[in-house]
């Protein structure tokens, strides 16, 4: 044992309170992209002036949905695809907790797609945090909704015939209050989006590029994770509050980073107790009126 | 209504109705639900009443969301209940059993009708009792409760949030169409008349405590979110400490956890009532809407000199095995009407073991099993068996 090695437990890492060190080590392979986006969802809740005790962190089944069993926080690993609704429950039993919603692409946009679309329609007040690794890591490398065109992975083992999603365009179009997308070597930009995230009222969403050396880089001959991470860093532009929709992922030199949408709108929440307190006209606003309608009928 | 949690009075409404106003009497204040015949009233109502009592009322996408939304809900420290019918309960298995295994309060009112798939969306059925029992995968313990009049609907909602805070688990309410649809007098007790059992919280520190490790009564104490505990919750196989396990031992200890907090405490779940059974020669098991037809035939042959008797189960799930197995040592006959091609009296086959006569009195859903059915099946075991 090296003395550089035997001084290691004693170490305090500066997250520490933000981990739980006995579980330490963790399961995700050398070279993971998913312990960096953690890093900085780490210190962006440091940063945040939001009392420890408000955040609950969720997560769904994944490599990326283990994180929830790392933080030293409130946290609940739920089932496939559900952690969003999962938090939509939390949030409305106590709302003025903090949700955090960290999963993987696959949970997130393939099995748990509806939520995410739905949530983001509501505008359920939560921070969702996608780690894309274009592949679904935990079970070996199949294919997901974000694998690009053309890529190899366990069930496409000649390539991808699917189109991908787009998911930061996807919550913007669904009413996503902020959105951002930055990958795993921007760790700064990445920090300060997660904590904007973390301050914005609504449903705030930031996606992280990130690798997977082991399930998705081998397949397709990138065995190297700061192989797949120079690819995606070097073949980004950051491009701040474009139309979402041309957040392109393109390996051509045009893999879009950026923070897209900042806006504000009414939570679920906020909608709800304004109608109930009867502060919101009935619809149609304008009015109908009965016996224009009853003509057209007849004609 | 606005304001009033407990609705003091005699009422005349439906099951359905009668299962909201029993769950806003418990303190039910978080629903989620996705409409689907019969049960729908049971979210329309709760939509109208939980915003004037401090609750939230939300639709959700689907019964996947539903049934994961009531679980957050039930951590973030509220009572919390979804309703569905058969298909909208296929697609909450996976989630209840997430309940299950994080020992989650919370409960679900199934308004049975008949299937498989979309089946009969308006009609009566009772074809998922297995279904409560074992559709989410693994190993469990489960309680189910099956109310038979619109009465049993609002007071078994009640007792259903009771079990499920007591034991800290999913509790099931299996009605059926008829039951939800039926409009009859209801009962609504003074406010301080409900009893009412809340989970317990624990004593202990955030540095000691363990949110899996059981108290005397097998039942560990549930932190709530926000309360500084930091929790880990999973459904992963897990530690008293809430941590992933994956090794054998782990997987014993845990699943006998669950198991145990039910086995052990079936003197305070079981729950049956037994009439007309002390001398009898035949006894009709039923639950539900059936159990309705059963006490009708009973009552009727009991007045014909006929020696019948009725065990109406309350809770369906645990099934009260010693008691069907010392029944079963007693009567000639032990006849079992279901809007089902045979479900429970398969319960009944297995503690009988033979020592009498177990007849099934089936209907593959659509209607109800009338009582002259039921009468004539007791007459046909007293013959058969004299
Ligand atoms: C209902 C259900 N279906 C399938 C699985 C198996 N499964 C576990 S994780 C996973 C995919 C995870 O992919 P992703 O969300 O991208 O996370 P990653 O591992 O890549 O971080 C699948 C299909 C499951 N656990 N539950
Ligand atoms: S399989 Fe991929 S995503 Fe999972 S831990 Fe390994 S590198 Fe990370
Ligand atoms: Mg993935």
């Amino acid at each position: 044992m090296s003395a550089q090695q035997a001084t290691l437990p004693q170490a305090e890492h500066p997250q520490d309170a933000l981990l739980r060190t006995e579980r330490i080590p963790h399961i995700w392979c050398a070279g993971c992209g998913i312990g960096i986006a953690f890093g900085s969802l780490m210190s962006a809740i440091t940063k945040s002036e939001i009392p420890r005790d408000d955040f609950a962190v969720v997560s769904g089944i994944g490599c990326t949905g283990r994180l929830a069993g790392y933080i030293h926080l409130d946290s609940f690993h739920t089932t496939h695809g559900r952690a969003i609704a999962f938090a939509t429950g939390l949030k409305l039993a106590r709302p003025q907790g903090k949700v955090i919603v960290a999963s993987g692409d696959g949970d997130l946009l393939a099995i748990g797609g509806n939520h995410f679309i739905h949530a983001a329609r509501r505008n359920m007040d939560m921070t969702v945090i996608c780690v894309n690794n274009f592949n679904y890591g935990m079970t070996g490398g199949q294919l997901a909704p974000s694998t690009p065109y053309g890529a190899k992975t366990t069930t496409t083992p000649q390539g991808s015939p699917d189109e991908p999603f787009n998911f930061c365009s996807l919550a913007a179009s669904c009413g996503a209050t902020y959105v951002a997308r930055w990958t795993a070597l921007h760790i700064r930009r990445l920090t300060t989006a997660i904590a904007e995230a973390l301050n914005k009222k609504g449903f705030s969403f930031v996606e992280v590029i990130a690798p997977c050396p082991t399930a998705f880089g081998r397949r397709n001959k990138i065995r190297r994770s700061l192989d797949l991470l120079k690819l995606y860093y070097d073949n980004s532009v950051v491009k701040n509050h474009i139309a979402p929709g041309e957040a392109t992922i393109d390996f051509d030199n045009n893999l879009v980073v950026g923070k897209f949408v900042d806006v504000e709108r009414p939570t679920f929440l906020d909608h709800y107790a304004a109608i109930n307190r009867g502060e919101v006209e009935a619809w149609p606003a304008t009015g109908v009126d009965a016996s224009a309608a009853g003509k057209r009928k007849a004609g | 209504m606005a304001g009033q949690a407990v609705l003091t009075g005699t009422h005349f409404i439906n099951g359905d109705e009668a299962c909201a106003e029993g769950a806003l009497a418990a303190g039910c204040r978080f629903f989620a639900g996705y409409p689907i015949t019969p049960a729908t009233e049971v979210a329309e109502r709760m939509s109208q009443r939980l915003p004037g009592v401090g609750g939230v009322f939300i639709q959700m996408e689907d019964e996947i969301a539903s049934m994961a939304a009531i679980l957050g809900g039930s951590w973030g420290g509220v009572k919390s209940m979804t309703s569905t019918s058969g298909p909208g309960f296929s697609l909450m298995m996976e989630n209840i059993g997430l309940g299950l295994c994080t020992e989650t309060p919370c409960v679900i009112c199934n308004v049975q009708r008949a299937g498989p798939s979309t089946g009969l969306p308006t009609l009566v059925g009772q074809g998922d009792m297995m279904q409560a029992r074992w559709g989410s995968h693994g190993v469990y313990e489960i309680i189910a409760i099956a109310p038979s009049s619109p009465q049993e609907m609002f007071d078994f909602t009640i007792k259903a949030f009771n079990l499920s805070e007591q034991f800290r688990l999913p509790v099931l309410i299996m009605a059926d169409e008829v039951v939800g649809h039926m409009n009859e007098r209801v009962v609504i007790p003074e406010a301080d008349q409900v009893q009412l059992v809340e989970r317990s919280k624990p004593s202990e520190g955030p540095d000691t405590y363990l949110p899996f490790q059981p108290g005397p009564d097998g039942v560990a104490p549930m932190a709530t979110s926000g309360e500084g505990y930091y929790m880990h919750i999973t459904g992963l196989t897990h530690d008293e400490k809430g941590y992933p396990v994956m090794e054998v031992w782990a997987q014993e200890e845990m699943t006998q956890r669950l198991v145990d907090k039910i086995q052990g405490n079936l003197d305070q779940i079981l729950d049956f009532e037994a009439i007309h059974l002390e001398d009898a020669e035949v006894a009709v098991m039923a639950y539900g809407i059936s159990a309705r037809s059963a006490r009708g035939a009973v009552l009727a042959l009991r007045q014909a000199g006929f020696k019948v008797g009725l065990l109406k189960l309350n809770v369906v799930w645990p099934f009260p095995e010693d008691y069907v197995r010392e029944l079963s040592r007693r009567v000639k006959a032990i006849v079992v009407p279901e809007i089902n091609l045979g479900q429970m009296v398969l319960e009944v086959e297995r503690l009988a073991q033979g020592r009498c006569q177990v007849k099934l009195v089936p209907h593959p859903g659509g209607g109800i099993i009338t009582p002259a059915r039921i009468m004539e099946a007791v007459k046909a075991s007293l013959e058969e068996t004299s």
